[in-house]
């Protein structure tokens, strides 16, 4: 009897494992899947990126850098304007932090999908590619979040994030005026494709998306605010509009929700 | 004086990364704060609109091309389209237009 016993349990053993880690296989290559639809998108945006890169004065490698790095349009779009007017260090750290702040609430909310005893290493990795879409993705995950799902997606999505932003710096010189035109707005049009469904549906963000409009604007023409950078402006009325909308219109826990 | 620019993304980086990684490390409870939830919930929105206008109608060789891209990609978000296709219709719409006006 016992020595069936201990076959029998050895045989489950070797069969756990692997089974194991064809399971966590699955997950990452699910994450993989998932990211391939959301890394075509990225590419065509991040081409566009690389075209203002360029007009800055970037090289190709110097803007695969950036969006291996930065992982995040508006946040590189925002560095590109710092790098372009040649400001401070200071300014590039401010400006980073203001455009980025949204992925603060991204990691927070993430920090409560994962399993209590995932270790700081996975936590750090999973950090390192927060963005819109693929904390859209992962957020979509059955609790509690497998790392590996994020790193599936990672793996497909940040190379080609890298990858169209050296494209679009080494194209940028030989597609006509015309067509770099247009693509230069295609940043744009993603920045628009965030905040307008939310502005929708919420009226508060629906004015406060109008009044940056209009307090943008006359900034960026009246005299003595448009010789300040446009970093520096984003800056100044990210904090002074978040803030008034947040001591006005305090938000309640089902808006969160949908942040 | 002149800025390297390694040294401005290692600096973007070094931000950034902090940005996403502390609260995944750090915070295992969900902020109290009203005001600094609020706030947070309202900085995406405003930071993104800040940087869209009139940056859209300044970089089109036409600024009524940049602004008819303004126009219809608010038009078709607010109808539902998704990230993709309402960046591909800006760009288009300023690629119709500006073969007329430029």
């Amino acid at each position: 009897m016992k020595p069936v016993n201990a076959a029998g349990s050895e045989t489950a053993n070797r069969n756990r494992l692997p089974r194991d880690a064809a399971k966590k296989r699955a997950v990452f290559l699910r994450g993989a899947r998932d990211g391939v639809s959301i890394g075509l998108g990225y590419f065509a945006v991040s081409f566009a990126l690389g075209i203002a890169a360029r007009n800055a004065g970037m090289t190709a490698f110097q803007g695969f850098l950036m969006s291996w790095l930065g992982m995040a349009s508006a946040g590189e779009y925002a560095a590109i304007t710092v790098i372009a007017a040649g400001a401070s260090y200071l300014e590039m750290a401010l400006v980073s932090l203001i455009a980025n702040a949204r992925y603060l609430l991204m990691s927070f909310a993430l920090s409560q999908r994962l399993s209590p005893e995932t270790g700081i290493g996975h936590r750090l990795a999973i950090g390192y590619s927060v963005t819109d879409e693929l904390f859209g993705i992962a957020v979509a995950q059955p609790k509690p979040l497998s790392p590996l799902y994020s790193y599936g997606s990672y793996a497909v999505t940040i190379p080609m994030w890298a990858a169209g932003t050296a494209l679009g710096v080494v194209m940028g010189n030989v597609l006509p005026v015309r067509v770099v035109s247009a693509l230069s707005v295609a940043l744009f049009g993603m920045f628009i494709a965030v905040i307008i469904p939310p502005a929708r549906k919420n009226r508060v963000v629906l004015l406060f998306v109008a009044l940056s409009f209009l307090a943008s604007f006359l900034l960026s023409r009246l005299p003595v605010t448009a010789a300040l950078s446009s970093g520096t402006r984003t800056i100044i009325l990210t904090v002074a509009l978040a803030a008034a909308a947040a001591a006005f219109f305090p938000v309640g826990d089902d808006e969160e929700g949908s942040a | 004086m002149s800025h390297n620019v390694y040294i401005y993304l290692l600096v973007m980086f070094a931000v950034v990364y902090a940005i996403r990684v502390l609260p995944l490390t750090l915070v295992r409870k969900p902020i109290q704060n009203r005001f600094i939830r609020s706030f947070l919930y309202y900085v995406p929105y405003v930071t993104l609109a800040v940087m869209t206008f009139p940056a859209i109608v300044d970089a089109t060789q036409s600024p009524i091309a940049g602004a008819a891209a303004l126009a219809l990609g608010i038009l078709l978000a607010w109808c539902g389209a998704g990230l993709f296709p309402v960046a591909v219709s800006c760009c288009l719409i300023v690629l119709v237009l500006e073969w007329f006006l430029v």
